[in-house]
């Protein structure tokens, strides 16, 4: 299952840190983030509970770069 | 500005007032340091603290990191103005690289303004609600008032009306819709209220699919971009391994043949390298440039896939076309009647009725050449002789219209015609009665097109065609193409391009263009695949890699002049930025320039190259 999300991040390398991040995270099969777009594309392993995968993307994220934002 | 940037600016500014101010005061030692240190942390602290999350994470070169160590390092050399200018500037880069990319998306956003709000879904009781877009299950019915965006792609059910498709087309003249037209969303409603049944579900729906595409087209990257990953990727860690170098080999050499070099003077050329090190100038405008393209392209109705397909629409030098529904508006119409004793809409009037019932194109352009609905009553012993035409019976007479071997059945000898064409004889009671010529016709503007593209640099123009070697080359004449391949089969088309593709010298490419229908195949298969007329057609939207919404062939030489410019603005941006830095990296380890002319390149090369990339936006006049 895919989905796309709106994201907050300032710079390039930020918005590619926190793909970097969003790929590494427990539940998350593949993700791609468009800076230009400000969009985050998830796609889900297979059973995977979106919210509790997306509260950890966050979270993951959030260490590489403090103040990004996903809304979800 | 949002809220993060306005803090941002607030920091930026107390912290020069700061230093204007500590730069007028006689200060010394420790209290000097102190003081210093103030607008430092002010303006960079968030730049410490990454950098040491990103060591943290093992990931030490980012810009942060050099950053931090270009300005602790110069206050370590008492250089403290410096340290804390080259934080500022740094800062007053990273705001304006903020701003403006927002700013630039949004006013792409603003070109591609045609996600509907909401729907008025009518209920079964007759009442009308609005809701959210998404969540009107295929087959509801829905209002769209004058004024309104069609939310859903569908059918119309009640009402007539005109629509305004310059959103999706770039095309100002409306467009009518009446009772079963089908409509697609992102259409404005101009006139009427109109009943909608939806055939689709709003993910699935035009406009839903067109702001995918041009929002994810910037995912795959062009040659361009790699390129400048790459370099990134090189730059940056030779830059610091090169200001290591500087800072020990001199010194150490110095040291060796008896001649001391200050350590300090070659620490400092060291920093002001790191301080050249980011390649922010080029990680921001490449990017940008391409986004800013694609969007202006499809405000005018050109939709491009992907940066990588801007990138070959620049290189294209040859243009494949097929015939119908590209050049020729694929519908037949009467041209001339020949060799008729009749007057010739006596003729055609004859020829319309023996037809009437026929659904042939040829036999519909008739009709429509008559001007009027053919009276059934004037007609009987309707009779189609498979392969050959119609015989019938018209006010009493027999009037058989159809080939030359028709004529021979019904006992006359037909005529033969010099045109160019499809030609339909008739025979009234057995007595040749003349041939009608029936044409496609070349669409209005394929001349102006076809020059349009050799003043865009388009060297070799071919058309592809499986209709007779006479009627291609008619066409091709009269548009002055270079080539014609005619009575291909739809197998042969691919073959030929094969040939044409092979032709081709090194790093020109082939574009095709097709109306995405049964050409697939073709469209794949060449360097760029251009589909037209898509407006509405899915199957020609995943085939292709360019897809003009509208089938005006004038918009291949504007997406190409699209692409030309983008590319330009995107060479002009790698040159001047890596040229910029070469420059002060030589003069830095020289020491002619310091760290305030390293900031300043490094911000001002940023600055300009992100004010170049926006003007990939503008591409309406060209």
């Amino acid at each position: 299952m895919k989905k796309s999300y709106k994201i907050e991040v300032d710079c390039a390398n930020c918005a590619q840190k926190m793909e970097d991040a969003a790929k590494k995270t427990e539940g998350v099969k593949d993700a791609v983030v468009n800076f230009m777009a400000l969009k985050m594309t998830v796609e889900f392993e297979e059973g995977a509970a979106v919210k509790e995968t997306m509260e950890r993307v966050l979270k993951n994220c959030r260490k590489v770069e403090s103040d990004c934002e996903i809304e979800f | 500005m949002n809220k993060k940037q306005k803090k941002m600016l607030w920091r930026i500014l107390a912290a020069a007032a700061l230093v204007l101010v500590l730069l007028f005061l006689p200060l010394d030692g420790w209290l000097r340091f102190a003081l210093f240190m103030a607008p430092y942390l002010i303006v960079g602290y968030d730049i410490l603290i990454k950098a040491f999350k990103g060591i943290r994470n093992g990931q030490p070169f980012d810009e942060n990191f050099l950053m931090a160590i270009a300005t602790v390092g110069a206050i370590a050399l008492g250089e403290y103005t410096e340290g804390v200018a080259v934080m500022l500037f740094y800062q007053i880069g990273e705001l304006f690289q903020s701003y403006a990319v927002g700013k630039s998306r949004r006013s792409i956003s603003a070109l591609m303004d045609i996600r509907p709000d909401s729907a008025n879904l009518l209920g079964e009781d007759g009442e009308i609600s609005e809701v959210n877009p998404d969540e009107v299950p295929v087959g509801s019915l829905i209002i769209v008032r004058p004024g309104e965006k069609i939310p859903i792609d569908g059918v119309i059910v009640k009402g007539e009306t005109s629509l305004d498709t310059a959103a999706l087309t770039g095309e100002s003249i409306p467009r009518e819709a009446k009772e079963g037209s089908e409509v697609i969303s992102g259409c404005i409603n101009l006139s009427g209220v109109v009943q909608i049944r939806t055939t689709k579900e709003f993910g699935e729906s035009t406009v839903s699919r067109i702001l995918d595409l041009v929002e994810n087209a910037t995912s795959r990257k062009s040659r361009s971009e790699n390129f400048i990953s790459k370099f990134a990727r090189i730059y940056t860690p030779v830059v610091c391994i090169g200001a290591l170098a500087l800072a020990l080999v001199p010194p150490l050499v110095g040291a060796l043949i008896g001649h001391p070099t200050p350590f300090t003077t070659w620490l400092y050329r060291a920093l002001t390298f790191l301080v050249i090190s980011c390649p922010c100038a080029l990680v921001i405008s490449i990017p940008l440039s391409f986004f800013a393209g694609i969007g202006g392209a499809s405000a005018q109705g050109i939709l491009i896939k992907g940066s990588n397909y801007l990138e070959t629409l620049s290189e294209v030098r040859t243009v494949v076309m097929d015939k119908t529904g590209t050049l020729t508006k694929g519908s037949f119409e009467v041209s001339g009647v020949h060799h008729s004793p009749l007057a010739e809409s006596e003729l055609i009037e004859y020829a319309a009725h023996a037809e009437a019932y026929s659904t042939h194109p040829i036999s519909r352009s008739l009709v429509a050449a008559y001007g009027k609905e053919p009276d059934t009553e004037r007609i009987s012993d309707v009779r189609e002789i498979s392969g050959k035409g119609v015989i019938a019976r018209v006010d009493g007479k027999e009037i058989a219209v159809g080939n030359d071997k028709l004529m021979r059945d019904v006992g006359c000898d037909a005529v033969e015609c010099r045109s160019v064409g499809t030609i339909v004889h008739v025979a009234i009671d057995g007595a040749y009665a003349g041939h009608i010529l029936i044409c496609d016709v070349v669409k209005d503007g394929a001349k102006e097109a076809i020059d349009a593209m050799r003043a865009a640099g388009v060297k070799k123009t071919v058309m592809l065609t499986g209709d007779i070697r006479a009627v291609g080359e008619d066409v091709a004449k009269r548009l002055g193409l270079d080539e014609v391949k005619s009575e291909l089969l739809p197998g042969d088309k691919v073959s030929a391009l094969e040939t044409l593709l092979a032709q081709n010298a090194t790093g020109e490419k082939l574009a095709f263009v097709g109306d995405g229908i049964n050409d697939a195949p073709v469209l794949s298969r060449a360097d760029i695949g251009i589909a037209m007329g898509a407006l509405g057609s899915d199957a020609a939207i995943e085939a292709a890699d360019v897809v003009l919404m509208d089938d005006d062939p004038g918009k291949i030489a504007k997406a190409i002049r699209i692409s030309r410019k983008c590319l330009r603005i995107v060479k002009e941006n790698i040159w001047f930025a890596i040229g910029v830095k070469i420059v002060c990296l030589a003069l830095g380890a020289l020491g002619l320039a310091g760290m305030w002319a390293a900031i300043f390149a490094d911000v001002g090369v940023m600055v300009l190259a992100v004010l170049n990339a926006v003007r990939a936006l503008n591409v309406k006049s060209l």
